[in-house]
């Protein structure tokens, strides 16, 4: 069964609607990465909600795992409170759901083994049902998506994988052909965590995506300032924030805004230094 | 192949076809594969790729064979426990002494070839996890030995309570870096591991020190350990004239497990018996048993059994051996548990300590803690099985780095002579704990 969002489209259309709108205005897409239940549930649902506000085309709920391998230390701590705070995953689709009740784009960005206990078709459907677009799942290779794939198709979401700078041509073409939505370009070899600059491997990276594939490509990982996102809007399709944004949170929804809004005006080419 | 004293089967041979391999994905039955990063892939493929190579490198292999035998010291021997026998219903007890192998553990069998293939990749770094140290300063050793730089990373409460190990790690000139999230034990050292990989794989190797992991880490150090059981094996039949009716091995990560296991498996009526740390009893919620106490998920890389709660997060394990503290399995083992080729059973701390100190009682040996949950598995199966039967345990280390954990647990020294950590807390306990 497939999730009709209002409009008659599904997670998918509209997430295309997100770099389609993006790319009609010659910029990119900022995605904005928080956690839900950081600090709590409600807390996590007020600055996604500030992010939006303040110009975030799409943001990433992150649903706290406790093995993050591809976490540096600041989103490591943030999903440490979260899950110290007792978030729970049906916490994570509710935060979605708030969201998209009031016009919000979001996607869930999870390790698998949340993923796999929840029961992957059940969890496609019960996000699909909260309103929710796509997942990202950062340890999640499609060599092993078994079922994964049917069941995002069959509820209308996007399965977003990533490709790294290490991955072969022959691995970013089998990746490609299965992604719907966007590509998610993880830009260095390294966990996440805000780098001081962007990597010449990222702009590599999308170039080479591009042989494969028409999907739009967000680049992620290292991303903290005004400048930096410019730099990545020139050559990818979506600017992905994430640790920067956790860190902004540790100052409250005003610092979020404030750091939103320097990427928004980023992806639009427009930025006040670095 | 090189030979080896009294003939036994040299390293090497554990890396020959046996036709128990997993499928090209590494999937043993529905386990293993590889739930990682991306990033991560192309590492594990050039490792999978060397190692095939290297397996079928008479060069590779005489230089494993020579260094495990005039470095480590191999073969170990099995060691005929007479006087632990009457506590074990009188059944043969034979043990592996894995415990004799230089740096003092079964763990060096899969540094050595893994540090060897090391140098073959051209990287010239390795990085390690470590529970008790054992893998660690086995690590530190093989690094030192090759030239290869080495950090190894080690949960906060392993540095304390195998302080040992640390001091011996720095020795041989590996950095140690104590881990402080999470659980702060075994599980975090690894996902601290993988952070430094993913950052490092140009110019490092990840040793990881157990059969789990994704693919192919699981077969890789499983071939490494079969030497365990191919000499274990060729011994017993040689000294005794039949085979054993059960192997037992301590159950972490599963490494000396399956070392030993492994060449057994076509031996249908041996029995197969892993022991895993039971913690307080996995009735209490506080263990490590992750086949016992555990279910079905993806953790470091592996589809396995795990410590999880309802939501698929991982549950904090707890056992007196930092070598065994760990939420999930090697995949091969939780594939040999479903098919009913091997059993899996719970020893709990207290009954590991029994075993230990009947052990040193009983033989002049002071086991590893890990080890000593195979043995008390063994009084246990030997109390039921009765005189005729013929147990061989591997003893896969040896207890020096537990000597503050085993002196705290039996009362036998001052405690305020000890550095940290209370004495245990429960008075009741007490006298069963005397030495
Ligand atoms: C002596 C000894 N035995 C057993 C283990 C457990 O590991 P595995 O299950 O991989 O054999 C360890 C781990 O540190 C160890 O040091």
């Amino acid at each position: 069964m497939t999730v009709t969002q209002p409009g008659g489209s599904t997670g998918l259309t509209v997430l295309d609607e997100v770099f389609t709108t993006a790319r009609a205005e010659s910029r990119a897409a900022l995605i904005a990465y928080l956690p839900a239940g950081y600090p709590t549930v409600a807390g996590s649902t007020g600055l996604l909600t500030q992010a939006l506000d303040a110009g975030a085309d799409l943001v990433e709920v992150g649903l706290p795992y406790s093995d993050p391998v591809l976490d540096g230390p600041v989103i490591q701590h943030a999903v440490d409170t979260a899950l110290r705070g007792g978030v729970r995953v049906r916490d994570t689709l509710s935060v979605v759901e708030t969201l998209a009740a009031r016009g919000g784009r979001a996607v869930v960005m999870t390790y698998w083994n949340p993923v796999l206990r929840y029961g992957p078709e059940a969890f496609a459907r019960d996000l699909a049902a909260a309103g929710g677009l796509g997942v990202i799942t950062p340890d999640l290779v499609p060599d092993e998506e078994h079922g994964w794939l049917a069941a995002t198709e069959a509820h209308g979401i996007a399965p977003i994988f990533l490709i790294a700078p290490s991955s072969t041509e022959q691995r970013i073409a089998s990746t490609t052909a299965v992604t719907r939505g966007f590509l998610y370009a993880a830009s260095t070899m390294g966990v996440t965590g805000a780098r001081d600059a962007v990597s010449d491997t990222a702009r590599t990276l999308v170039e080479r995506a591009r042989r494969h594939t028409d999907l739009p490509v967000g680049v992620g990982l290292g991303v903290r300032s005004g400048g930096q996102a410019a730099e990545v809007a020139s050559f990818a399709d979506g600017v992905i924030v994430g640790s920067a944004l956790v860190s902004a949170a540790e100052h409250g929804r005003a610092a979020v805004a404030r750091l939103t809004s320097e990427l928004a005006a980023g992806v639009r080419g427009n930025h006040t230094g670095r | 192949m090189s030979t080896t004293p009294g003939g036994l089967p040299p390293a090497s041979a554990g890396l020959a076809e046996h036709g128990h391999n997993p499928d090209a994905g590494g999937h043993f039955g529905r386990y293993g594969g590889r739930f990682m990063p991306e990033a991560l892939i192309a590492a594990v493929d050039e490792v999978a790729a060397e190692y095939d190579k290297a397996r079928h490198d008479p060069e590779f292999l005489a230089e494993l064979d020579r260094l495990q035998r005039d470095y480590a010291g191999r073969p170990s021997p099995v060691t005929d426990a007479r006087r632990l026998s009457e506590h074990a219903g009188g059944a043969r007890v034979l043990l592996k002494r894995e415990d004799l192998n230089h740096t003092g553990s079964h763990k060096i069998n899969n540094v050595l070839g893994q540090a060897l293939l090391t140098k073959r990749m051209g990287k010239t770094r390795v990085i390690a996890e470590t529970g008790a140290g054992q893998h660690g300063v086995a690590t530190a050793t093989a690094a030192a030995l090759l030239g290869l730089d080495c950090v190894v990373y080690m949960g906060e409460v392993d540095t304390e309570r195998q302080a040992l190990n640390v001091a011996r790690m720095r020795l041989l000139g590996a950095e140690v870096v104590p881990v402080t999230t999470g659980s702060r034990t075994l599980k975090d050292a690894l996902n601290e591991a993988y952070r430094d990989w993913v950052a490092s794989v140009e110019h490092t190797h990840y040793v990881l020190g157990t059969a789990a992991g994704p693919h192919p880490f699981p077969m890789m150090v499983r071939d490494f350990h079969r030497v365990i059981g191919l000499e274990a094996r060729a011994q017993v039949l040689e000294q005794y004239g039949r085979l054993p009716d059960a192997v037992l091995a301590c159950v972490g990560g599963g490494s000396n497990a399956i070392g030993i296991f492994h060449p057994f498996l076509d031996d249908t009526a041996v029995r197969l018996v892993g022991c895993e740390a039971a913690g307080d009893g996995v009735d209490t919620g506080r263990h490590a048993a992750s086949i016992t106490g555990g279910s079905v998920g993806a953790l470091h890389g592996a589809l396995t059994y795990v410590l999880q709660d309802e939501d698929g997060q991982t549950i904090e394990s707890h056992s007196i051996s930092a070598g065994l503290d760990y939420p999930g399995v090697g995949p091969e083992h939780s594939f040999l548990r479903d098919v009913g080729r091997a059993e899996y059973v719970p020893v709990t701390d207290a009954e590991a300590m029994d075993a230990f100190r009947l052990l040193c009682r009983t033989e002049g040996i002071i086991p590893a803690i890990e080890s000593a949950h195979a043995v008390a598995g063994a009084v246990r199966l030997g109390r039921e099985l009765g005189p005729d039967a013929t147990l061989l345990v591997n003893l896969s280390g040896r207890g020096d780095k537990d000597v503050d954990t085993a002196a705290r647990w039996f009362d036998v020294v001052d405690p305020a002579s000890l550095p940290t950590e209370e004495p245990p807390a429960d008075d009741a306990g007490a006298g069963e704990r005397e030495l």
